[in-house]
Protein backbone atom coordinates (compact mmCIF):
# COMPACT_ATOMS: atom_id res chain seq x y z
CA UNK A 1 0.00 0.00 0.00
CA UNK A 2 1.41 3.49 -0.87
CA UNK A 3 0.69 5.59 2.04
CA UNK A 4 1.47 8.68 0.84
CA UNK A 5 -0.69 8.36 -2.10
CA UNK A 6 -3.43 7.58 0.37
CA UNK A 7 -3.30 10.60 2.56
CA UNK A 8 -3.04 12.44 -0.62
CA UNK A 9 -6.15 11.61 -1.58
CA UNK A 10 -7.46 12.13 2.03
CA UNK A 11 -6.21 15.44 2.40
CA UNK A 12 -7.86 16.10 -0.89
CA UNK A 13 -11.24 14.86 -0.19
CA UNK A 14 -11.16 16.54 3.07
CA UNK A 15 -10.33 19.71 2.02
CA UNK A 16 -12.68 19.95 -0.87
CA UNK A 17 -15.47 18.74 1.42
CA UNK A 18 -14.51 21.80 3.84
CA UNK A 19 -14.72 24.01 1.41
CA UNK A 20 -18.27 22.78 0.35
CA UNK A 21 -21.37 24.77 2.02
CA UNK A 22 -23.59 21.47 1.26
CA UNK A 23 -21.44 19.44 3.38
CA UNK A 24 -19.72 21.93 5.92
CA UNK A 25 -23.11 23.23 6.78
CA UNK A 26 -24.99 20.42 7.87
CA UNK A 27 -22.12 18.92 10.24
CA UNK A 28 -21.70 22.54 11.69
CA UNK A 29 -25.55 22.83 12.50
CA UNK A 30 -25.58 19.13 13.96
CA UNK A 31 -22.53 19.25 15.82
CA UNK A 32 -23.92 22.41 17.40
CA UNK A 33 -27.12 21.18 17.98
CA UNK A 34 -26.41 17.93 19.31
CA UNK A 35 -23.02 18.48 21.65
CA UNK A 36 -23.54 22.04 22.50
CA UNK A 37 -27.71 22.85 23.00
CA UNK A 38 -29.06 19.20 23.94
CA UNK A 39 -27.11 18.89 27.34
CA UNK A 40 -28.64 22.37 28.10
CA UNK A 41 -31.84 20.64 28.52
CA UNK A 42 -30.66 19.37 31.68
CA UNK A 43 -31.34 23.03 32.87
CA UNK A 44 -34.76 22.99 31.71
CA UNK A 45 -36.09 20.18 33.61
CA UNK A 46 -36.67 22.03 36.94
CA UNK A 47 -37.60 24.99 35.26
CA UNK A 48 -40.75 22.94 33.95
CA UNK A 49 -40.85 20.21 36.51
CA UNK A 50 -44.57 20.88 37.28
CA UNK A 51 -44.98 20.23 33.76
CA UNK A 52 -43.11 17.44 32.99
CA UNK A 53 -44.26 15.89 36.25
CA UNK A 54 -46.27 13.17 34.15
CA UNK A 55 -43.19 12.41 32.65
CA UNK A 56 -41.01 12.17 35.57
CA UNK A 57 -43.88 9.92 36.73
CA UNK A 58 -43.70 7.89 33.75
CA UNK A 59 -39.44 7.18 34.25
CA UNK A 60 -40.31 6.25 37.66
CA UNK A 61 -42.61 3.71 36.45
CA UNK A 62 -40.38 2.56 33.77
CA UNK A 63 -37.39 2.18 36.10
CA UNK A 64 -39.21 -0.80 37.51
CA UNK A 65 -38.47 -2.27 33.91
CA UNK A 66 -34.80 -1.37 33.69
CA UNK A 67 -32.00 -3.71 33.67
CA UNK A 68 -30.21 -4.28 37.50
CA UNK A 69 -27.35 -1.97 36.39
CA UNK A 70 -29.39 1.06 35.39
CA UNK A 71 -31.75 0.79 38.48
CA UNK A 72 -28.46 0.82 40.56
CA UNK A 73 -27.19 3.66 38.73
CA UNK A 74 -30.63 6.03 39.61
CA UNK A 75 -30.78 4.76 43.14
CA UNK A 76 -30.33 7.19 45.49
CA UNK A 77 -30.86 9.95 42.82
CA UNK A 78 -34.38 12.34 43.04
CA UNK A 79 -36.62 12.23 39.85
CA UNK A 80 -35.04 15.72 38.52
CA UNK A 81 -32.04 13.84 38.52
CA UNK A 82 -32.98 10.69 37.01
CA UNK A 83 -34.52 12.78 34.68
CA UNK A 84 -30.93 14.49 33.66
CA UNK A 85 -29.31 11.30 33.80
CA UNK A 86 -31.54 9.21 31.72
CA UNK A 87 -32.17 11.71 29.13
CA UNK A 88 -28.20 13.06 28.67
CA UNK A 89 -27.11 9.23 29.43
CA UNK A 90 -29.67 6.92 27.82
CA UNK A 91 -32.28 8.48 25.54
CA UNK A 92 -29.80 10.69 23.44
CA UNK A 93 -27.03 8.03 22.76
CA UNK A 94 -29.46 6.85 19.76
CA UNK A 95 -29.51 10.08 18.53
CA UNK A 96 -25.42 10.22 19.53
CA UNK A 97 -24.91 7.67 16.53
CA UNK A 98 -26.71 9.99 14.24
CA UNK A 99 -23.81 12.32 14.40
CA UNK A 100 -21.24 10.36 13.04
CA UNK A 101 -23.18 8.54 10.42
CA UNK A 102 -24.38 11.51 8.99
CA UNK A 103 -20.60 12.97 8.51
CA UNK A 104 -19.77 9.69 7.17
CA UNK A 105 -22.05 9.73 4.54
CA UNK A 106 -22.10 13.59 3.69
CA UNK A 107 -18.12 13.29 3.48
CA UNK A 108 -18.42 10.01 1.01
CA UNK A 109 -21.01 11.18 -0.95
CA UNK A 110 -19.09 14.42 -1.81
CA UNK A 111 -15.52 11.78 -2.06
CA UNK A 112 -17.35 9.39 -4.67
CA UNK A 113 -20.44 10.72 -6.14
CA UNK A 114 -19.45 14.64 -6.23
CA UNK A 115 -16.06 13.78 -7.80
CA UNK A 116 -18.04 11.85 -10.20
CA UNK A 117 -20.42 15.17 -10.78
CA UNK A 118 -17.13 17.67 -10.95
CA UNK A 119 -15.74 15.41 -13.29
CA UNK A 120 -12.34 15.14 -11.06
CA UNK A 121 -12.47 11.44 -10.80
CA UNK A 122 -10.79 10.59 -13.67
CA UNK A 123 -7.79 12.68 -13.27
CA UNK A 124 -7.39 10.37 -9.94
CA UNK A 125 -7.82 7.33 -12.32
CA UNK A 126 -5.07 8.05 -14.61
CA UNK A 127 -2.70 8.07 -11.41
CA UNK A 128 -0.58 4.97 -10.19
CA UNK A 129 -2.57 4.31 -7.35
CA UNK A 130 -4.38 0.68 -7.60
CA UNK A 131 -7.94 0.30 -6.87
CA UNK A 132 -7.27 -0.51 -3.66
CA UNK A 133 -5.39 2.59 -2.68
CA UNK A 134 -8.04 4.39 -4.08
CA UNK A 135 -10.88 2.75 -2.28
CA UNK A 136 -9.02 2.72 0.96
CA UNK A 137 -8.11 6.46 0.95
CA UNK A 138 -12.03 7.31 -0.44
CA UNK A 139 -13.23 5.16 2.40
CA UNK A 140 -11.03 6.83 5.06
CA UNK A 141 -11.86 10.52 4.56
CA UNK A 142 -15.57 9.89 5.10
CA UNK A 143 -13.89 7.66 7.82
CA UNK A 144 -11.48 9.49 9.66
CA UNK A 145 -13.94 13.22 9.20
CA UNK A 146 -16.42 11.05 11.05
CA UNK A 147 -14.53 9.75 14.09
CA UNK A 148 -13.51 12.89 14.68
CA UNK A 149 -16.30 15.03 14.91
CA UNK A 150 -17.83 12.43 16.79
CA UNK A 151 -14.92 12.00 19.18
CA UNK A 152 -14.79 16.07 19.42
CA UNK A 153 -18.10 16.28 19.67
CA UNK A 154 -18.04 13.38 22.64
CA UNK A 155 -15.70 15.45 24.49
CA UNK A 156 -17.95 18.63 24.03
CA UNK A 157 -20.92 17.05 24.82
CA UNK A 158 -19.32 15.44 27.97
CA UNK A 159 -18.27 19.38 29.30
CA UNK A 160 -21.26 20.51 28.10
CA UNK A 161 -23.69 17.56 30.51
CA UNK A 162 -21.49 18.17 33.14
CA UNK A 163 -21.73 21.74 33.17
CA UNK A 164 -25.32 22.35 32.40
CA UNK A 165 -26.48 19.60 34.92
CA UNK A 166 -24.04 20.76 37.32
CA UNK A 167 -26.71 22.95 39.71
CA UNK A 168 -29.06 19.89 40.16
CA UNK A 169 -26.00 16.77 40.32
CA UNK A 170 -23.39 18.64 41.93
CA UNK A 171 -20.91 15.81 40.58
CA UNK A 172 -19.26 14.70 37.25
CA UNK A 173 -21.76 12.06 36.50
CA UNK A 174 -21.29 11.91 32.23
CA UNK A 175 -19.86 9.39 30.75
CA UNK A 176 -20.12 6.19 31.61
CA UNK A 177 -18.29 2.80 30.77
CA UNK A 178 -21.28 2.49 28.74
CA UNK A 179 -20.41 5.88 26.39
CA UNK A 180 -16.85 4.91 26.47
CA UNK A 181 -17.61 1.27 24.56
CA UNK A 182 -20.33 3.62 22.34
CA UNK A 183 -17.86 5.97 21.30
CA UNK A 184 -14.70 3.74 20.99
CA UNK A 185 -16.50 0.81 19.24
CA UNK A 186 -19.76 1.96 18.04
CA UNK A 187 -19.27 4.69 16.42
CA UNK A 188 -16.29 3.49 14.30
CA UNK A 189 -18.56 0.96 13.40
CA UNK A 190 -21.34 3.44 12.62
CA UNK A 191 -19.25 5.83 10.50
CA UNK A 192 -17.86 2.84 8.49
CA UNK A 193 -21.72 1.88 7.85
CA UNK A 194 -22.35 4.94 6.66
CA UNK A 195 -19.41 4.82 4.15
CA UNK A 196 -19.90 1.72 3.31
CA UNK A 197 -23.60 2.53 2.39
CA UNK A 198 -22.24 4.93 0.14
CA UNK A 199 -19.83 4.06 -1.94
CA UNK A 200 -23.24 1.54 -2.80
CA UNK A 201 -25.14 4.83 -3.24
CA UNK A 202 -22.66 6.76 -5.23
CA UNK A 203 -22.25 3.68 -7.69
CA UNK A 204 -25.97 4.35 -8.86
CA UNK A 205 -26.08 7.98 -8.13
CA UNK A 206 -25.89 10.52 -10.55
CA UNK A 207 -24.11 13.18 -8.15
CA UNK A 208 -24.02 14.48 -4.83
CA UNK A 209 -27.39 14.93 -3.73
CA UNK A 210 -28.89 11.91 -5.32
CA UNK A 211 -26.16 9.90 -3.70
CA UNK A 212 -27.34 11.86 0.18
CA UNK A 213 -30.84 10.74 -0.54
CA UNK A 214 -29.95 7.40 -1.54
CA UNK A 215 -27.80 6.46 1.52
CA UNK A 216 -29.66 8.17 4.16
CA UNK A 217 -31.31 5.29 3.93
CA UNK A 218 -29.26 3.80 6.61
CA UNK A 219 -30.40 6.39 9.29
CA UNK A 220 -33.73 4.86 9.31
CA UNK A 221 -32.47 1.67 12.08
CA UNK A 222 -30.83 4.47 14.35
CA UNK A 223 -33.41 6.89 14.66
CA UNK A 224 -35.83 3.60 15.25
CA UNK A 225 -33.10 2.57 17.82
CA UNK A 226 -34.30 6.09 19.47
CA UNK A 227 -38.05 5.29 19.79
CA UNK A 228 -37.81 1.70 20.83
CA UNK A 229 -35.46 2.81 23.61
CA UNK A 230 -37.77 5.90 24.45
CA UNK A 231 -40.86 2.79 24.43
CA UNK A 232 -39.08 1.08 26.89
CA UNK A 233 -38.64 -1.97 25.14
CA UNK A 234 -35.11 -2.13 25.15
CA UNK A 235 -31.98 0.03 27.01
CA UNK A 236 -28.78 0.70 26.34
CA UNK A 237 -25.99 -0.82 28.53
CA UNK A 238 -22.38 -2.17 28.09
CA UNK A 239 -23.87 -5.62 26.80
CA UNK A 240 -26.35 -4.21 24.46
CA UNK A 241 -23.53 -1.34 22.87
CA UNK A 242 -21.18 -4.07 22.56
CA UNK A 243 -23.32 -6.24 20.44
CA UNK A 244 -25.32 -4.00 18.14
CA UNK A 245 -21.68 -2.45 17.35
CA UNK A 246 -20.34 -5.95 16.57
CA UNK A 247 -23.62 -6.12 14.37
CA UNK A 248 -22.59 -3.00 12.81
CA UNK A 249 -19.07 -3.91 12.06
CA UNK A 250 -20.10 -6.98 10.30
CA UNK A 251 -22.52 -5.38 8.20
CA UNK A 252 -20.11 -2.26 7.50
CA UNK A 253 -17.48 -5.13 6.80
CA UNK A 254 -19.96 -6.82 3.98
CA UNK A 255 -20.64 -2.86 2.30
CA UNK A 256 -16.90 -2.35 2.19
CA UNK A 257 -16.42 -5.64 0.81
CA UNK A 258 -19.22 -5.02 -2.14
CA UNK A 259 -18.29 -1.64 -2.30
CA UNK A 260 -14.50 -2.70 -3.31
CA UNK A 261 -15.79 -4.79 -5.71
CA UNK A 262 -18.10 -1.90 -7.41
CA UNK A 263 -15.40 0.46 -7.54
CA UNK A 264 -12.43 -0.65 -9.81
CA UNK A 265 -11.74 1.72 -12.17
CA UNK A 266 -12.55 -0.47 -15.11
CA UNK A 267 -16.38 -0.20 -13.84
CA UNK A 268 -16.78 3.06 -13.05
CA UNK A 269 -14.95 4.05 -16.68
CA UNK A 270 -17.32 1.57 -18.50
CA UNK A 271 -19.96 2.38 -16.51
CA UNK B 1 12.94 2.32 -34.31
CA UNK B 2 12.22 1.86 -30.90
CA UNK B 3 8.56 1.33 -30.10
CA UNK B 4 6.91 2.83 -27.40
CA UNK B 5 3.47 1.79 -27.76
CA UNK B 6 2.55 -1.83 -29.34
CA UNK B 7 -0.65 -2.15 -30.31
CA UNK B 8 -1.84 -5.68 -31.40
CA UNK B 9 -5.30 -6.79 -32.80
CA UNK B 10 -6.90 -4.58 -29.71
CA UNK B 11 -10.79 -5.11 -29.67
CA UNK B 12 -12.91 -3.31 -26.41
CA UNK B 13 -17.03 -3.70 -27.13
CA UNK B 14 -19.30 -1.81 -24.81
CA UNK B 15 -22.63 -4.06 -24.70
CA UNK B 16 -23.06 -3.57 -28.18
CA UNK B 17 -21.06 -1.15 -29.61
CA UNK B 18 -17.44 -2.28 -30.79
CA UNK B 19 -15.45 1.15 -29.37
CA UNK B 20 -12.34 -0.05 -30.46
CA UNK B 21 -12.06 -2.81 -33.33
CA UNK B 22 -8.86 -4.77 -34.14
CA UNK B 23 -6.44 -1.39 -33.70
CA UNK B 24 -2.98 -2.38 -34.60
CA UNK B 25 -0.20 -0.18 -34.63
CA UNK B 26 2.93 1.07 -33.16
CA UNK B 27 3.87 4.70 -31.40
CA UNK B 28 8.07 5.34 -31.55
CA UNK B 29 10.02 6.93 -28.98
CA UNK B 30 10.40 10.40 -29.05
CA UNK B 31 7.61 11.27 -31.98
CA UNK B 32 4.75 13.26 -31.51
CA UNK B 33 1.29 10.85 -32.92
CA UNK B 34 -1.64 12.33 -33.64
CA UNK B 35 -4.39 9.77 -33.27
CA UNK B 36 -7.21 11.56 -35.05
CA UNK B 37 -11.15 10.62 -35.40
CA UNK B 38 -14.44 12.47 -35.13
CA UNK B 39 -15.91 12.17 -31.96
CA UNK B 40 -17.39 8.22 -30.36
CA UNK B 41 -14.45 6.93 -33.23
CA UNK B 42 -12.27 5.10 -30.24
CA UNK B 43 -9.82 7.62 -29.11
CA UNK B 44 -10.62 8.05 -25.38
CA UNK B 45 -11.48 4.43 -25.21
CA UNK B 46 -7.72 3.57 -26.53
CA UNK B 47 -6.07 6.22 -24.33
CA UNK B 48 -7.60 4.43 -21.67
CA UNK B 49 -7.00 1.15 -22.38
CA UNK B 50 -3.36 2.29 -22.85
CA UNK B 51 -3.30 3.25 -19.20
CA UNK B 52 -4.31 0.43 -17.71
CA UNK B 53 -7.61 2.03 -16.79
CA UNK B 54 -9.79 -0.33 -18.68
CA UNK B 55 -9.19 -3.52 -19.69
CA UNK B 56 -9.68 -5.03 -24.01
CA UNK B 57 -12.29 -7.55 -24.88
CA UNK B 58 -9.24 -9.09 -26.99
CA UNK B 59 -6.17 -8.37 -28.40
CA UNK B 60 -2.82 -7.22 -26.92
CA UNK B 61 -0.39 -4.11 -26.24
CA UNK B 62 2.76 -3.75 -24.84
CA UNK B 63 3.26 0.46 -23.16
CA UNK B 64 6.87 1.09 -22.30
CA UNK B 65 7.35 -2.56 -22.26
CA UNK B 66 4.83 -3.23 -19.68
CA UNK B 67 1.16 -4.61 -20.35
CA UNK B 68 -1.40 -2.23 -18.98
CA UNK B 69 -3.43 -4.68 -17.79
CA UNK B 70 -1.25 -6.39 -15.29
CA UNK B 71 1.24 -3.74 -14.87
CA UNK B 72 -1.08 -0.64 -14.45
CA UNK B 73 0.36 1.56 -12.14
CA UNK B 74 3.51 0.79 -12.98
CA UNK B 75 2.76 2.30 -16.14
CA UNK B 76 0.80 4.69 -14.81
CA UNK B 77 3.44 6.26 -12.84
CA UNK B 78 5.56 6.82 -16.15
CA UNK B 79 2.60 8.18 -18.53
CA UNK B 80 0.87 11.21 -18.02
CA UNK B 81 -2.90 12.07 -19.83
CA UNK B 82 -4.23 15.32 -20.11
CA UNK B 83 -7.74 14.58 -20.72
CA UNK B 84 -10.40 16.96 -22.51
CA UNK B 85 -12.14 18.46 -18.72
CA UNK B 86 -9.04 19.54 -16.77
CA UNK B 87 -10.54 17.39 -14.21
CA UNK B 88 -8.79 20.17 -11.47
CA UNK B 89 -10.37 20.38 -8.28
CA UNK B 90 -12.00 23.90 -8.36
CA UNK B 91 -12.27 23.99 -4.44
CA UNK B 92 -8.43 24.12 -4.66
CA UNK B 93 -5.74 26.57 -5.62
CA UNK B 94 -3.51 25.55 -8.09
CA UNK B 95 -0.29 24.85 -5.82
CA UNK B 96 -2.58 22.65 -3.49
CA UNK B 97 -3.97 20.56 -7.04
CA UNK B 98 -0.31 20.62 -8.48
CA UNK B 99 0.89 19.25 -4.38
CA UNK B 100 -1.87 16.44 -4.44
CA UNK B 101 -0.88 14.70 -7.75
CA UNK B 102 2.95 15.31 -6.62
CA UNK B 103 2.62 13.17 -3.74
CA UNK B 104 0.04 10.64 -6.13
CA UNK B 105 2.92 10.57 -8.77
CA UNK B 106 5.92 9.92 -5.98
CA UNK B 107 7.59 12.96 -6.79
CA UNK B 108 10.67 12.98 -4.56
CA UNK B 109 9.44 14.67 -1.48
CA UNK B 110 12.68 17.26 -1.59
CA UNK B 111 11.69 18.09 -5.48
CA UNK B 112 7.98 18.41 -4.96
CA UNK B 113 8.02 22.20 -4.20
CA UNK B 114 11.22 23.29 -6.35
CA UNK B 115 9.19 21.21 -9.69
CA UNK B 116 5.67 22.78 -9.02
CA UNK B 117 7.36 26.21 -8.88
CA UNK B 118 8.95 25.44 -11.50
CA UNK B 119 6.17 24.28 -13.58
CA UNK B 120 3.80 27.25 -12.38
CA UNK B 121 6.63 29.67 -14.07
CA UNK B 122 7.03 27.35 -17.47
CA UNK B 123 3.13 27.20 -18.02
CA UNK B 124 3.15 31.34 -16.58
CA UNK B 125 0.52 30.58 -13.71
CA UNK B 126 3.17 31.73 -10.53
CA UNK B 127 1.08 34.84 -10.01
CA UNK B 128 -2.11 33.13 -9.10
CA UNK B 129 -0.86 29.96 -7.92
CA UNK B 130 -2.57 30.25 -4.46
CA UNK B 131 -6.33 31.35 -6.03
CA UNK B 132 -8.79 28.57 -6.41
CA UNK B 133 -8.36 27.20 -9.57
CA UNK B 134 -12.67 27.86 -9.85
CA UNK B 135 -12.19 31.37 -11.08
CA UNK B 136 -9.20 30.39 -13.71
CA UNK B 137 -10.25 30.84 -16.90
CA UNK B 138 -10.43 27.67 -19.04
CA UNK B 139 -7.16 28.03 -20.86
CA UNK B 140 -5.53 29.00 -17.60
CA UNK B 141 -7.28 25.44 -16.28
CA UNK B 142 -6.19 23.58 -18.84
CA UNK B 143 -2.31 25.00 -18.75
CA UNK B 144 -2.59 23.83 -15.15
CA UNK B 145 -3.56 20.42 -16.43
CA UNK B 146 -1.18 20.36 -18.54
CA UNK B 147 1.63 21.09 -15.98
CA UNK B 148 -0.09 18.48 -13.67
CA UNK B 149 0.55 15.69 -16.54
CA UNK B 150 4.26 16.66 -16.47
CA UNK B 151 4.81 17.11 -13.08
CA UNK B 152 6.58 13.64 -12.67
CA UNK B 153 8.09 14.01 -16.19
CA UNK B 154 6.38 11.38 -17.90
CA UNK B 155 8.07 9.44 -20.53
CA UNK B 156 4.77 9.29 -22.22
CA UNK B 157 2.05 11.56 -22.74
CA UNK B 158 -0.92 11.17 -23.83
CA UNK B 159 -3.33 14.28 -24.55
CA UNK B 160 -7.11 13.87 -25.22
CA UNK B 161 -8.55 16.61 -27.13
CA UNK B 162 -6.05 18.61 -24.98
CA UNK B 163 -7.34 21.96 -26.85
CA UNK B 164 -11.11 21.37 -27.80
CA UNK B 165 -13.43 23.87 -26.75
CA UNK B 166 -10.42 26.63 -25.98
CA UNK B 167 -10.40 29.63 -27.76
CA UNK B 168 -8.12 29.88 -31.10
CA UNK B 169 -5.14 32.21 -28.59
CA UNK B 170 -5.15 29.44 -25.85
CA UNK B 171 -5.55 26.40 -27.88
CA UNK B 172 -2.63 27.88 -29.84
CA UNK B 173 -0.92 28.49 -26.33
CA UNK B 174 -1.77 24.79 -25.09
CA UNK B 175 -0.31 23.35 -28.31
CA UNK B 176 3.13 25.63 -27.69
CA UNK B 177 3.44 24.31 -24.28
CA UNK B 178 2.83 20.82 -26.00
CA UNK B 179 5.32 21.63 -28.25
CA UNK B 180 7.93 23.06 -26.61
CA UNK B 181 8.17 20.43 -23.49
CA UNK B 182 7.48 17.20 -25.81
CA UNK B 183 11.02 18.33 -27.43
CA UNK B 184 12.79 19.60 -24.60
CA UNK B 185 11.69 16.88 -22.46
CA UNK B 186 11.94 14.20 -24.78
CA UNK B 187 8.99 12.23 -24.14
CA UNK B 188 6.81 10.12 -26.40
CA UNK B 189 3.19 12.16 -27.45
CA UNK B 190 -0.04 10.40 -28.08
CA UNK B 191 -2.05 12.83 -28.90
CA UNK B 192 -5.90 12.04 -29.64
CA UNK B 193 -7.76 14.90 -31.12
CA UNK B 194 -10.20 15.69 -33.87
CA UNK B 195 -8.59 19.05 -34.59
CA UNK B 196 -7.05 18.65 -37.71
CA UNK B 197 -5.46 21.60 -38.56
CA UNK B 198 -3.48 21.16 -35.05
CA UNK B 199 -2.39 17.24 -35.77
CA UNK B 200 -0.87 18.71 -39.16
CA UNK B 201 1.20 21.43 -37.44
CA UNK B 202 2.43 19.20 -34.61
CA UNK B 203 2.40 15.51 -35.82
CA UNK B 204 5.07 13.18 -36.72
CA UNK B 205 3.03 10.75 -37.75
CA UNK B 206 -0.52 10.30 -37.16
CA UNK B 207 -3.24 7.62 -37.44
CA UNK B 208 -6.80 8.12 -38.39
CA UNK B 209 -9.87 6.06 -36.97
CA UNK B 210 -12.94 5.40 -37.91
CA UNK B 211 -15.89 3.72 -35.88
CA UNK B 212 -12.80 2.50 -34.08
CA UNK B 213 -10.93 0.94 -36.60
CA UNK B 214 -7.56 2.28 -38.08
CA UNK B 215 -7.80 3.84 -41.82
CA UNK B 216 -4.89 5.14 -42.59
CA UNK B 217 -1.47 5.87 -40.96
CA UNK B 218 2.01 7.71 -42.11
CA UNK B 219 3.33 10.78 -42.12
CA UNK B 220 1.19 13.81 -42.63
CA UNK B 221 3.08 14.17 -46.01
CA UNK B 222 2.30 10.16 -46.83
CA UNK B 223 -1.00 10.46 -46.27
CA UNK B 224 -1.36 13.37 -48.40
CA UNK B 225 -0.08 11.73 -51.54
CA UNK B 226 -1.38 8.60 -50.50
CA UNK B 227 -5.09 9.50 -50.38
CA UNK B 228 -5.44 13.00 -51.70
CA UNK B 229 -6.17 12.45 -55.38
CA UNK B 230 -6.46 15.91 -56.75
CA UNK B 231 -3.91 19.01 -56.38
CA UNK B 232 -4.51 22.36 -57.30
CA UNK B 233 -1.59 24.30 -59.03
CA UNK B 234 -1.68 28.39 -59.32
CA UNK B 235 0.29 29.15 -62.45
CA UNK B 236 1.03 32.77 -62.87
CA UNK B 237 2.13 33.52 -67.10
CA UNK B 238 1.99 36.41 -69.37
CA UNK B 239 -1.40 37.98 -69.77
CA UNK B 240 -0.82 37.50 -73.63
CA UNK B 241 0.18 33.52 -73.26
CA UNK B 242 -2.96 32.55 -71.12
CA UNK B 243 -4.83 31.59 -74.48
CA UNK B 244 -1.60 29.28 -75.45
CA UNK B 245 -1.56 28.26 -71.58
CA UNK B 246 -5.33 27.03 -71.94
CA UNK B 247 -4.60 24.98 -74.94
CA UNK B 248 -2.14 23.43 -73.55
CA UNK B 249 -3.52 22.19 -70.14
CA UNK B 250 -6.56 21.13 -72.43
CA UNK B 251 -4.24 19.06 -74.43
CA UNK B 252 -2.96 17.60 -71.18
CA UNK B 253 -6.56 15.60 -70.79
CA UNK B 254 -4.86 12.64 -68.59
CA UNK B 255 -3.37 14.92 -66.28
CA UNK B 256 -5.30 17.93 -65.66
CA UNK B 257 -9.01 17.68 -64.10
CA UNK B 258 -11.57 20.07 -65.65
CA UNK B 259 -11.48 23.73 -66.80
CA UNK B 260 -8.37 25.85 -65.09
CA UNK B 261 -10.39 28.77 -63.29
CA UNK B 262 -9.08 32.00 -62.74
CA UNK B 263 -10.28 33.39 -59.61
CA UNK B 264 -7.82 36.14 -58.39
CA UNK B 265 -5.54 36.94 -61.18
CA UNK B 266 -3.79 33.52 -61.64
CA UNK B 267 -4.57 30.37 -63.09
CA UNK B 268 -5.83 27.65 -61.23
CA UNK B 269 -5.26 24.09 -62.34
CA UNK B 270 -6.26 20.74 -60.57
CA UNK B 271 -4.33 18.30 -61.52
CA UNK B 272 -4.82 14.32 -61.08
CA UNK B 273 -1.75 13.43 -58.31
CA UNK B 274 1.50 14.80 -56.94
CA UNK B 275 3.36 13.10 -59.37
CA UNK B 276 2.27 14.64 -62.70
CA UNK B 277 3.36 17.99 -60.76
CA UNK B 278 6.64 17.72 -63.64
CA UNK B 279 4.73 16.65 -66.60
CA UNK B 280 2.31 19.55 -66.35
CA UNK B 281 5.24 22.22 -66.01
CA UNK B 282 7.65 20.96 -68.40
CA UNK B 283 4.33 20.47 -71.12
CA UNK B 284 4.31 24.53 -70.21
CA UNK B 285 7.50 25.22 -70.99
CA UNK B 286 8.00 23.07 -74.29
CA UNK B 287 5.38 25.35 -75.43
CA UNK B 288 7.06 28.26 -74.96
CA UNK B 289 5.33 29.55 -72.06
CA UNK B 290 6.89 31.95 -69.57
CA UNK B 291 5.97 30.85 -66.58
CA UNK B 292 6.54 33.09 -63.68
CA UNK B 293 4.95 31.06 -60.48
CA UNK B 294 3.98 27.29 -60.59
CA UNK B 295 2.71 26.84 -57.02
CA UNK B 296 0.93 23.84 -56.29
CA UNK B 297 -1.37 23.96 -53.39
CA UNK B 298 0.03 21.51 -50.31
CA UNK B 299 -2.63 18.94 -49.67
CA UNK B 300 -3.67 18.97 -45.95
CA UNK B 301 -4.41 16.08 -43.26
CA UNK B 302 -8.29 17.65 -43.33
CA UNK B 303 -8.21 16.63 -47.48
CA UNK B 304 -6.84 13.10 -46.38
CA UNK B 305 -9.32 13.25 -43.30
CA UNK B 306 -12.82 14.02 -45.59
CA UNK B 307 -12.02 11.05 -48.83
CA UNK B 308 -11.50 8.80 -46.39
CA UNK B 309 -14.59 9.65 -44.54
CA UNK B 310 -16.55 9.56 -47.93
CA UNK B 311 -14.86 6.49 -48.72
CA UNK B 312 -15.76 4.62 -45.17
CA UNK B 313 -19.56 6.61 -45.88
CA UNK B 314 -19.99 5.33 -49.54
CA UNK B 315 -20.67 9.42 -50.15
Amino acid sequence: MNHRAIFAIVRKDLKVASQNKGVLVPIIVLTVVFFVLLPWLARLVPVFENAVGDMLRGIEKQLTRMPAGMQQEFTGLGLTQIMIVYVLKYMLAPMFMLVPLLVALTIAADSFAGEKERKTLEALLYTPTTNRELFVAKLLSGWLAAVAVAWVGFVLYSVMANVAAWPQMQRVFFPNTMWVVLILWVVPAIAGLGVGAMVLASARAQGFQDANQLGGIVMLPIVALFYVQVAGAMYFNIVVVFLMGLVIWLLTGLLVWLGGRVFQRNRILAG
Amino acid sequence: MNAVITINQLTRCFKETTAVDQLSLEVHAGEIFGFLGHNGAGKTTTVRLLNGVIDPTSGSMRVLSLDPQVDGPALRARTGVLTETPSLDGRLTAWDNLSIYADLYGVPRASVKPRIQEMLTEFDLADRANEKVGGYSKGMKQRLALARALLHKPELLFLDEATSGLDPVSAHHVNELIERMARREGCTVFMATHNLVEAQRLCDRVAILEHGRLVALGTPTELTRQYVRRLDVEVEVAEEQIPTTLRVLRSLSQLVLGEPSKPNGALVVTINKHESIPDVLAALVQNHIRVFRFAPQEANLEQVYFTLHEEKEGV
